[in-house]
């Protein structure tokens, strides 16, 4: 009894469930994303199937990471190779649709066309405004929400025996909702269309463009025509004159062109490009070397007090990373940082770590080693264990010193199994926008170049100021630059991969 | 090791000591800076490193309490430090446990059971993990704005919205979890359906409460990536009061406005119970990381 009890409980909650999801789908479908709430669908239906089909057992462990790896992880990446074929930026920020609604929006004054004093009365928790033309003729809007807009209304001659509005709203109450009348037009009878022209006025207005039957638009008060230019993605007059806003549009390989042959562009991008690999070959290299080196005298017994020392070593690792970034950005400042405050007093020496390219790009080694170090340290230790002792012994009969040992027998057999760490710090580094952004900022700035690059940016970085701190916002270049690293990465990735294989295949 | 030693030998070992006790001074160096500025008055250099007058100035601002100044004016905490701290842990635990239950049941189909596409999808999974989340920013950027006119607490400027962009670590989860699921006999499983146990059940009463220890390493991983992440906060949120610490603190630094003191007592208050957490979980940290961390 129980049991059937529970099953049916089992079979009303997947209902629900699922009457949800169409619902959402609906919704979506609704608000004119079709091809997210095709996605969504899709989601759905193979949820039901998977959750229902006994063909599918193994799937329903599966489905919630894997729809939740493609929702979260593929689909931004593929969303990303979409973006870069668009011209998507600030500019270019609307759909074809919302850009053509939003030249018919715009109005124009009637010139010597009739002006209204209006007044606002609330009504209840809503409004109804009051019109009245210069020659005593009053009109009055059905109550009104003004909550958002844009809405054409029609306004009548007030009936013989309706009751007559309270008082108007005073000028305080008029002024906070003024922007939601200027979404509110109001109609005729007679046919002519009003909006707010002033604080107390309402003025016959026009809608200023047509819309054609080819997508162009007509402009009412010249006679002029917009054509949409798919390749620019604005509107265009006949003269070539590009009307804000824009729209996004495809423009197929043409940002990864400009990328690569335009030379205002593709030189800076060469050298932030060498400057990214230098940074994250150093910056492996170097942690690497001061944590093996750690790691060898961590592993030496003669050397008491190991446990505390190796927590020490610990501790940058364990401070969060953007904490002690910023410290270091303190401490390195030019004019009040400590450090240079010592240099100062021992060697007399006063340097400028954020605006001479080199030293700002010293500044970020020396940071990034301190960060990276202990990471090395622990993952050497490791491996470090596993090298026989015997080996050790052979040496020690054979007179060699530690030198020799280190060269000879351990960085050899620690080499290889490292190396797809390394390959992945490497990779880790290559993308390090954080260290950059919360440092340097990429800062000192290239003076000759067109657009904004620094001395100290990473592509990353880069592609992060074209994005989010240049004023154009240019999105679609951005997306492009993503997706060439995304490929240097993929490489990267295929190379660590076929070595940590190669080295699981020997250790067997 | 039963190795004759040679005079020299004692010499190495105390100079080991030297070097490394100088090597901690060097490393810990700017920790022991930022305490000394966090008790020295005022927000410049002064021009001693050691601080002659003590002042807990920076401390009252961090902690949420205004100030009266020297010179009598009213100082009042410019940034809201705590509230940082609280919706970075918020973020946080809500993004590992979300990843955490989604990928516990999807591990365990991977290291168990068989099924069309198994070796492609592990490929894949393998591969997918190592992409770092920055190179899709823009488009993160776009889908969450989009997503935000229709449902604004899962848009710019929500934690809900930031929450979902941070379960895209739940690649890395997958393959820790399921390299433990590996390390787990067969026979356990095998034991249960003998006794009459279905597949769920063997998994949800026999295993599950087995591998709750790695559990709490993947959460606890997730739970310092949620916190230590940057760049997707920083596009993501931009009013003062809904900000994370990992964005938030940089506003202390601003050459215009450069409160180089209040930073200092603000660093050590919020990073210091997240250290402390990490260092606490040092050891579970370590066996994740070699297991198949990317971080470096």
């Amino acid at each position: 009894m129980s049991r059937s009890l529970e099953k049916i409980g089992q079979q009303l909650v997947s209902a629900v469930v699922v009457l949800f999801g169409l619902y959402v789908v609906a919704k979506i479908y609704m608000a004119g994303q079709f091809i997210v709430a095709l996605a969504c669908l899709a989601v759905l239906a193979s949820g039901v199937f998977v959750y229902t089909s006994s063909r599918a057992y193994s799937y329903r462990y599966l489905f919630p990471g894997l729809m939740a790896t493609l929702v979260f992880v593929v689909f931004p990446i593929v969303y990303t190779f979409a973006i870069s074929f668009t011209n998507y930026s600030s500019r270019n920020l609307l759909t074809l649709e919302r850009a053509t609604q939003y030249f018919l929006e715009q109005t124009y004054t009637v010139e010597g066309g009739q002006s209204y004093a209006f007044t606002l009365h609330r009504d209840g928790r809503a409004f109804r405004v009051r019109l009245e033309d210069e020659q005593g003729a009053v009109f009055v809007s059905p109550p009104l929400a003004l909550y958002k807009g844009p809405i054409i209304i029609e306004a009548q001659v007030p009936a013989a025996g309706e009751a007559p509005l309270g008082e108007p709203v005073d000028t305080k109450t008029l002024i906070s909702y003024l922007p939601n009348l200027k979404l509110v037009s109001f109609q005729l009878p007679n046919g002519h269309l009003l909006s707010v022209t002033g604080l107390r006025q309402y003025g016959a207005v026009s809608k200023l463009y047509k819309a054609n039957a080819d997508g162009s638009l007509t402009n009412q008060q010249d006679h002029s025509v917009l054509t949409p230019n798919k390749k620019t993605g604005f509107f265009e007059t006949s003269s070539g004159e590009q009307l804000t806003p824009g729209y996004t549009t495809q423009v197929g390989w043409s940002q990864y062109t400009k990328i690569f042959s335009d030379v205002s562009f593709s030189e800076p991008f060469f050298r932030i490009f060498v400057w990214t690999v230098t940074f994250a070959g150093l910056t492996v290299l170097f942690a690497f070397s001061v944590g093996i080196v750690l790691a060898v005298l961590m592993e030496w017994e003669a050397l008491r007090g190991r446990a505390f020392y190796q927590t020490m070593f610990f501790i940058p690792y364990t401070v969060p990373a953007f904490i002690s970034i910023l410290i270091f950005k303190g401490l390195f400042n030019q004019n009040t940082g400590e450090i240079n405050q010592i240099l100062e007093m021992l060697f007399g020496l006063h340097l400028s770590w954020f605006s001479t390219p080199f030293l700002a790009k010293s500044m970020l080694l020396i940071v990034n080693t301190w960060l990276g170090f202990p990471y090395m340290m622990v993952v050497s230790m490791g491996l470090i264990k596993a090298i026989p002792t015997d080996l050790y012994e052979a040496s020690a009969i054979a007179g060699a010193g530690p030198l020799t040992n280190f060269f000879r027998i351990t960085l050899p057999l620690i080499v290889k199994p490292i190396m797809p760490l390394l390959i992945a710090s490497f990779a880790f580094n290559f993308n390090n926008v954080m260290l950059i952004m919360l440092l340097t900022g990429g800062r000192p700035d290239f003076l000759d170049t067109k657009v904004p690059a620094g001395s100290t940016d990473l592509l990353v970085s880069f592609t992060y100021r074209i994005a989010f701190e240049d004023s154009g916002a240019n999105f679609g270049l951005a997306a492009a630059i993503s997706t060439v690293l995304f490929l240097m990465v993929m490489v990267l990735s295929l190379i660590n991969m076929r070595l940590t294989k190669v080295n699981a295949q020997e250790a067997r | 090791m039963a190795v004759v030693l040679d005079k020299s030998h004692r010499w190495r070992v105390v100079l080991a000591h030297i070097a490394i006790i100088g090597f901690i001074c060097l490393i810990m160096f700017p920790f022991l800076m930022i305490f000394s500025i966090s008790i020295r008055p005022g927000n410049f250099a002064t021009g001693s490193i050691i601080p002659q007058t003590i002042s807990l100035e920076h401390w009252a601002l961090a902690f949420g309490y205004s100030y009266q100044g020297p010179d009598g004016g009213l100082m009042e905490p410019q940034f809201p430090v705590l509230l940082w701290l609280w919706n970075s842990v918020k973020v946080a635990l809500l993004s590992a446990f979300i990843g955490v239950v989604l990928s516990t049941t999807c591990a365990y189909a991977f290291a168990r059971m068989q099924f069309m596409f198994k070796k492609s999808m592990m490929n894949g999974l393998l591969l997918i993990q190592m992409f770092p989340t920055v190179l899709a920013l823009v488009a993160i950027y776009t889908i969450f704005d989009r997503i935000g006119s229709y449902v604004p607490w899962l848009g710019i400027e929500s934690h809900g919205g930031l929450i979902l962009a941070y379960t895209g670590g739940i690649a890395v989860h997958i393959w820790t979890i399921k390299g433990y699921f590996e390390t787990i006999p067969v026979e356990i499983e095998e034991a249960a359906k003998v006794d009459g146990a279905t597949a769920f059940q063997s998994f949800r009463y026999v295993i599950l409460p087995m591998i709750v220890p790695i559990l709490m390493v993947v959460f606890l991983l997730a739970f310092i990536s949620g916190i230590n992440e940057y760049p997707v906060a920083s596009i993501l949120l931009k009013s003062t009061d809904n900000l994370t610490l990992a964005v938030g603190v940089k506003n202390y630094l601003y050459p215009q406005k450069y409160l180089w003191g209040d930073f200092a007592a603000a660093a050590i208050l919020s990073g210091l119970p997240i250290t402390i957490v990490f260092l606490f979980a040092q050891k579970w940290m370590i066996s994740g990381l070699t297991a198949g961390g990317v971080k470096g």
